[in-house]
């Protein structure tokens, strides 16, 4: 093969996400507090990796095969809901059919995530 | 401040949210939501373990690494225990450690500590809460592995060029926290006047506690 991606055969190319030691810009020391949607999804990691659905190494899977682009693109959270959606649909939690139709609906339920989100009170 | 939903939007600390929180549903907004609505529909979770497992979390704060490490700093025994098994050492004082494997390292005159993951985002959740948001960005996995004295002192700690800095690579298996050397001064202290010099920072090892004035 010749028109694979050269990162994905050279046996010594590092992958991205492997960036110890790399050059890289000052620390920026900000900092926020997580929204609720955003421990909402470290808690469906918790609880579905506990319950035997896929694991951390799965997760992981995930996240470095959405490669460098997503890592700077997306936030944390972002990428994790990703990662996890991908292995809960590859254990069979749900189908992509029935997800499609979730999505759907929450989106036709308003604007924002307070108005999306019809169990806002249990967080 | 946010005003149609007011109790999502409360910081407990005071840090402001990021600022698409307020704006329109993001993709990853609606995903979380429909995920979570699936598992709950199809049985495999609940509401209520959600709910509980983010009270869990919200639990969970540098207080509870900052006990263990006042604990170690007055009691001989238990600071030996901590340094052979700090999974063990943690649950006596009750943290919930599940089956995370921490391993304490221990800073003294010649040595510094520090904590990074280098591949993602593996930190002591259990014992010091949810990792900074720097924790998890390229330039503090980059480069505290390559130049440490440099990145710490980005943080306002310069330490004397004696010391040897030690610098641990967490993995999702090991878990490193820094136990941080007592500061001269604080003979007689008990272990919660102690536990309060001991910050997040001190135990990921970007800082040290602060000797009393």
């Amino acid at each position: 093969m010749t028109d694979a991606p050269e990162s994905s055969l050279d046996p010594v190319l590092r992958q991205w996400h492997d960036m110890g030691g790399l050059p890289a810009g000052p620390v920026d020391p900000a900092e926020h507090d997580y929204a609720l949607w955003e421990k909402r999804v470290d808690a469906l990691m918790v609880l579905t990796t506990g319950k035997g659905l896929f694991t951390v190494d799965g997760l992981r899977r995930v996240l470095e095969d959405m490669g460098e682009e997503s890592f700077a693109a997306m936030t944390y959270y972002e990428r994790w809901i990703h990662a996890v959606n991908r292995n809960l649909i590859e254990a069979g939690a749900y189908t992509t059919e029935e997800l499609a139709r979730k999505l759907a609906e929450v989106r036709a339920r308003g604007e924002d995530y307070g108005a999306c989100s019809l169990d806002r009170g249990d967080g | 401040m946010p005003h149609d939903h007011p109790h999502e939007h409360l910081s407990p600390s005071g840090h402001p949210y990021r600022p698409d929180q307020d704006g329109p549903l993001t993709a990853a907004q609606a995903l979380e939501i429909a995920v979570r609505e699936l598992l709950i529909e199809k049985g495999v979770l609940t509401a209520r373990e959600i709910a509980d497992a983010i009270a869990r979390m919200d639990a969970r704060s540098p207080a509870a690494g900052a006990r263990v490490v006042a604990r170690a700093w007055t009691d001989p025994a238990f600071k030996a225990r901590l340094l052979a098994d700090a999974s063990a050492a943690a649950r006596e004082m009750g943290c919930d450690i599940d089956a995370l494997r921490l391993i304490a390292v221990e800073n003294d005159e010649t040595t510094h500590n520090v904590v990074v993951c280098t591949l993602c985002s593996c930190y002591p959740r259990n014992l010091l809460g949810l990792p900074p948001d720097w924790y998890k960005q390229r330039a503090y996995r980059s480069r505290v592995v390559a130049e440490p004295r440099k990145v710490l002192a980005e943080f306002g700690l310069e330490l004397p060029a004696h010391v040897r800095i030690r610098v641990h690579d967490s993995t999702a298996d090991m878990r490193y926290f820094v136990l941080p050397a007592r500061p001269a001064g604080t003979e007689g202290w008990d272990e919660e006047r102690l536990a309060a010099l001991v910050t997040r920072d001190c135990m990921i090892g970007v800082a040290v506690p602060q000797a009393p004035k």
